[in-house]
């Protein structure tokens, strides 16, 4: 009887040590990461090769959801907004909404699936192969040669491709409002001027949701790469466990950065915009 | 090759471990483990699958570490070490992994070179010097190799890479891990082979980890024999062969 009482809280207690844990060397991993982004020896040549792979090779894909994303932003609101005889705001809708939210949170998404996943699976078979154990019998942090580069890699790469993201989607939005809206290009990018000026400038001539807008990928670039980077060091039990690791990686970074958007909006409007 | 530089340590002794016990949860992996290695020697130790063999090496480079007991490696104890302390003795060492653990997006050259670039400001000349000369040391052919990927080798070559790779910034310690597991009688003879040749020429401790009663003799000075995470038997070669001990018997059938 004391027994079946027992276990159940002894398996909540083993379950809250085990999250504790996993909690305290995940910030712990963060730790490290920043400690050796300041001091030497720096891997440049790692660093400038994960630019690459985390963003010149996530162009295509961040390219073509930004245009569709922009599209249908602008055909679905065209529906509603025509009733009303609004179409001309068009351009305010989707300038808003791309460089408010979707292009920062879907550029992350995106570049999660591809490259997180990448990072996740690569770090999880050189752990299975021993390759992250030889790293560190050969001297060599791999912390340091491994995650420093590609978190810092992602907080470059992230914003730029947001940005890049944001300029298609509002492309797109414009080609909808000229081939199918009747619109000018000229009409339609005054309406996403209004809507990016209507909440203020900082730094005189950067509109505030343009800064919010790249404030976001930073943050989410980093909870991508550490939480995939985490996932792949801490892989175990074969070629099972490297798919484990990834999925864990890409669903955990995925829930990450949506629910600090959430957060991070919150942040952004009572600094910015209050 | 050139020879190694010795560590200046009067009592010869380069590896010690003393009363290590190491548990997983409720396992005792591994409990009052004791010995050590002096300069220029060859420990084996040997075991069936499971024993806590390889932890060994592993508490070694300080990649575990024990719940109690002591580990000194050339000179420091590994407990009391920081962060950089250990980095730097494990500089000193090379490990051969069982999987030969090579980098599988660098090529054989960048492998082996890979301590010299990380640890050295050599020039690339002389690091390609020394590369080439680890590889004909392990009897490789550095023209047909050192462009290609670790994936284009045979099992036996990689093994030998590792072993380049391992010695190529001339490590006072040598770590195996079952260097011969997974590879036919000759390719285990050329390994064994070399394993004994880097003691005679480039005088190099090395502590071999092994499941091969055969290799094991033919590269020791020392036998440590391992069961349920304990050691059994140490002495040489000649004296394993004629204990009375049950177990050693039971092991060497």
């Amino acid at each position: 009887m004391s027994i079946s009482r027992a276990s159940p809280i002894r398996w909540l207690n083993e379950a809250l040590k085990a999250a504790a844990y996993r909690v305290q060397s995940y910030f712990g991993l963060l730790g490290r990461v920043l400690a050796s982004a300041v001091t030497r020896p720096f891997y440049w040549r790692d660093l400038g090769q994960q630019m690459d792979t985390i963003g010149v090779a996530s162009l295509g894909i961040v390219a073509l959801t930004g245009l569709f994303t922009g599209m249908v932003l602008a055909l679905q609101s065209s529906v509603e907004m025509k009733q009303f005889g609004a179409t001309i705001y068009i351009g305010r809708l989707v300038g808003a909404s791309a460089v408010r939210e979707l292009g920062p949170v879907l550029t992350a998404l995106m570049v999660t699936g591809r490259a997180g996943s990448g990072m996740a699976a690569q770090l999880g078979s050189m752990r299975i192969t021993e390759q992250i154990d030889a790293l560190s019998t050969l001297g060599v942090d791999p912390v340091r040669k491994l995650v420093t580069p590609r978190f810092l890699a992602a907080l470059i790469m992230l914003p730029v491709l947001t940005v890049i993201m944001d300029v298609i989607a509002i492309g797109g939005g414009l080609l909808i409002a000229v081939v199918k809206l009747d619109l000018t290009a000229t009409m339609y990018l005054r309406s996403v001027y209004q809507s990016l000026a209507q909440t203020g400038f900082i730094f005189r001539y950067i509109p505030i949701d343009v800064f919010g807008g790249l404030v976001k990928p930073l943050v989410f670039g980093g909870i991508m790469a550490l939480t995939s980077c985490y996932y792949g060091l801490n892989t175990r039990g074969g070629t099972e466990g490297v798919g484990r690791a990834t999925t864990q990686a890409v669903v955990s970074s995925s829930i990450l950065i949506l629910a600090s958007d959430y957060f991070l909006t919150q942040l952004l409007i009572a600094l910015l915009i209050e | 090759m050139s020879q190694t530089v010795p560590s200046h340590d009067p009592t010869g002794r380069v590896v010690m471990l003393r009363d290590i016990r190491l548990t997983y949860g409720s396992h005792v992996v591994l409990d009052e483990i004791g010995f050590s290695v002096r300069r220029g020697e060859t420990m084996c130790v040997l075991g069936g699958s499971g024993v806590g063999k390889s932890t060994i090496l592993k508490l070694i480079l300080h990649l575990e570490e024990p719940d109690s007991g002591y580990v000194e490696v050339l000179g420091h104890d590994l407990e009391t070490s920081g962060r950089a302390e250990i980095f730097e003795a494990r500089q000193r060492m090379g490990m051969v992994f069982q999987g030969s653990a090579l980098f599988d997006s660098l090529s054989i050259f960048d492998n082996v070179g890979f301590p010299l670039f990380e640890h050295t400001d050599l020039p690339v000349q002389e690091i390609r010097r020394r590369v080439r000369e680890a590889l004909s040391f392990v009897d490789l052919d550095y023209r047909r190799v050192e462009s290609l990927l670790p994936s284009e080798l045979s099992g036996g070559m990689k093994k030998r890479v590792a072993i380049a790779r391992a010695i190529v910034h001339r490590p006072e310690i040598l770590l195996f891990d079952e260097p011969t597991s997974g590879l036919d009688p000759i390719t285990t003879r050329t390994i064994d082979n070399l394993i004994v040749k880097l003691r005679r020429e480039l005088h190099v401790s090395s502590i071999v980890v092994t499941h091969d009663t055969r290799s094991a003799c033919r590269i020791a000075n020392r036998i440590a024999l391992l069961q349920s995470g304990r050691i059994v038997f140490i002495g040489t070669p000649a004296e394993m062969l004629e204990s009375d001990d049950a177990y050693v018997r039971k092991y060497l059938e």
